[in-house]
């Protein structure tokens, strides 16, 4: 397959980007969007061009590095994955394709395609975590929890912090990553101990970096490729009232 | 407390708080409306705008709802304005994903809404209190402002009437996104209620609009 990359191109943070078009054949049809990318910068190393930097990791989907803008959508045009995870067979031949990083004040630009999460990092040090004090693990048993508390917890728990979600949002909020780092631990004994101060803190933290507020659109949750719920946000703002009102 | 209502959470608290309170205003507001073309005399209707206009208790209930609406507007700036700069570089491509129609056009629907309020303060509240000159009616010997002959008046001119439903469709828009979100913002999410709020807010808005719309119709196309 043939297609027309539209990338963003910016040296570092301090310096302003630009588009630049580049074109990339001989695409297999069942490579993933990255391995496309990493056909792309192989052909600019031997033209002794600067390769495009892009994040990634695993890229097995649960890293949550990779974080490309693609025609229009955080992680490109396909259901529950990371970019990663898209294969080429989702374009048709000789498409062109636009390809940004995440836009947010909170992420700023590092190189080309890759933004500087940290401020993901921050929110959960203020509150991303139990305080237990150390010793022999439990008994699995010793603290009895609901079922369906345990299921809605671990759901919470599938987020993989890649910031889809704000990228996604017209606000740039952060909502949906915050409420599920707030879910999972509300969710569970261990967690209510400390939910107050959590949730206080880390929608304090939320704030203070820049992402903006939640208008409930629902594009964080159609464009999340771990299918966090927005009933997590119905859940923050809860425990966010409870917080406030105690 | 003290940071509640400076938070992000905390201000859309109070927006969805204030947003219910003008959604249940404006039902008693339509009631009111209606009378003008449920009678074929316009007294029910001039008792009813007096009552409004003097009753100490309503008078205490105007004060909150110019609060109401102060606030929801200053907090729904607030917040909209926080939300653009969060985004300083906007993207070159986007492609409408599935989300909520109206919730991206809330300002927008918000600002037309604003321009019929200041309009329709002037007409109406201001002209009646301030500036006089409001026609009057004598009814079992009192008198009253005729302000029902003054809604007849302008709903003769065929702008007046296209702009005024012009308004309250985009206030439809507005309502239609944000009767449910407000009671997300709440955090009320529920299996069997949160489907029947959703319901409920089509519903209103299409009711409320409607009925509101049918006030000048009546009086354009009645003799
Ligand atoms: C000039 C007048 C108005 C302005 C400037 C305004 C502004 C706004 C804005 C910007 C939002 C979206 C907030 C967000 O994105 O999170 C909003 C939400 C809302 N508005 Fe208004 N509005 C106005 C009038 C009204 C009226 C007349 C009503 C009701 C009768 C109303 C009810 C609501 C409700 C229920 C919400 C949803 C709150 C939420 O998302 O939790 N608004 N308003
Ligand atoms: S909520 Fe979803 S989109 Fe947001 S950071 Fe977590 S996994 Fe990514
Ligand atoms: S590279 Fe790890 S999720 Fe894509």
């Amino acid at each position: 397959m043939d297609f027309t990359l539209k990338i963003w191109r910016q040296k570092n943070s301090g310096e302003k980007g630009k588009f630049v078009n580049y074109k990339v054949g001989n695409v297999s049809s069942d490579s993933s969007f990255l391995e496309m990318l990493d056909v792309l910068n192989e052909e600019l190393i031997l033209k002794n061009e600067e390769p495009v930097a892009f994040d990634h990791d695993c890229r097995e989907g649960i890293c949550g590095c990779c974080s490309l803008y693609i025609n229009g959508r955080p992680h490109g045009p396909d259901e529950l994955i990371t970019v990663c995870q898209l294969h080429m067979r989702k374009f048709k031949d000789g498409d062109s394709i636009v390809i940004e990083p995440w836009r947010a004040r909170p992420f700023p630009v590092i190189k080309d395609l890759i933004v500087d999460r940290t401020a993901f990092d921050k929110i959960l040090m203020e509150g991303g975590f139990v305080s237990v004090n150390t010793g022999n693990a439990p008994d699995a048993h010793a603290v009895p929890v609901p079922k369906q508390n345990a299921d809605l917890a671990f759901d919470a728990a599938a987020c993989i912090g890649c910031g889809a979600c704000v990228a996604a949002c017209k606000n740039a909020s952060a909502m949906l990553f915050v409420s599920a780092k707030v879910s999972q631990f509300a969710l569970l004994p261990q967690g209510r101990v400390e939910a107050k101060e959590r949730v206080r803190a880390m929608v304090a933290k939320m704030d203070e970096l820049g992402f903006g507020s939640c208008s409930n659109t629902g594009a964080c949750e159609a464009e999340c490729p771990k299918g966090i719920s927005l009933t997590n946000i119905a859940r923050i703002n809860r425990e966010f009232i409870k917080a406030g009102s105690a | 407390m003290t940071n509640f209502f400076t938070s992000s959470i905390g201000k859309k608290i109070l927006m969805a708080g204030l947003g219910l309170f003008l959604i249940v205003f404006l039902l008693v507001h339509l009631g009111i409306n209606l009378l003008l073309i449920i009678f074929e005399s316009r007294d029910p209707f001039n008792i009813a705008a007096h009552f409004m206009g003097t009753n100490v208790l309503i008078k205490i209930f105007e004060l909150v709802l110019f609060g109401g609406f102060l606030l929801h507007i200053t907090y729904g700036l607030i917040v909209q304005m926080q939300n653009w700069i969060a985004r300083p570089v906007s993207y070159a491509k986007t492609h409408p994903s599935q989300t909520s129609f109206f919730s991206k056009y809330m300002i927008h629907t918000a600002v037309i809404i604003g321009i019929f309020l200041v309009i329709h303060l002037f007409d109406f509240y201001l002209q009646a209190k301030i500036f006089g000159g409001v026609p009057e009616v004598v009814i079992d010997g009192k008198t009253y402002h005729d302000l029902g002959l003054l809604v007849f008046e302008k709903f003769k001119i065929g702008w007046v009437v296209i702009f005024y439903i012009f308004t309250f469709i985009f206030l439809g828009f507005h309502l239609l996104h944000g009767f449910q979100s407000a009671f997300q913002t709440f955090g009320l999410d529920h299996r069997t209620l949160t489907p029947v709020i959703k319901a409920s807010g089509v519903i209103y808005s299409v009711v409320v609009v409607a009925g509101f719309i049918l006030i000048p119709l009546v009086i354009y196309f009645g003799n």
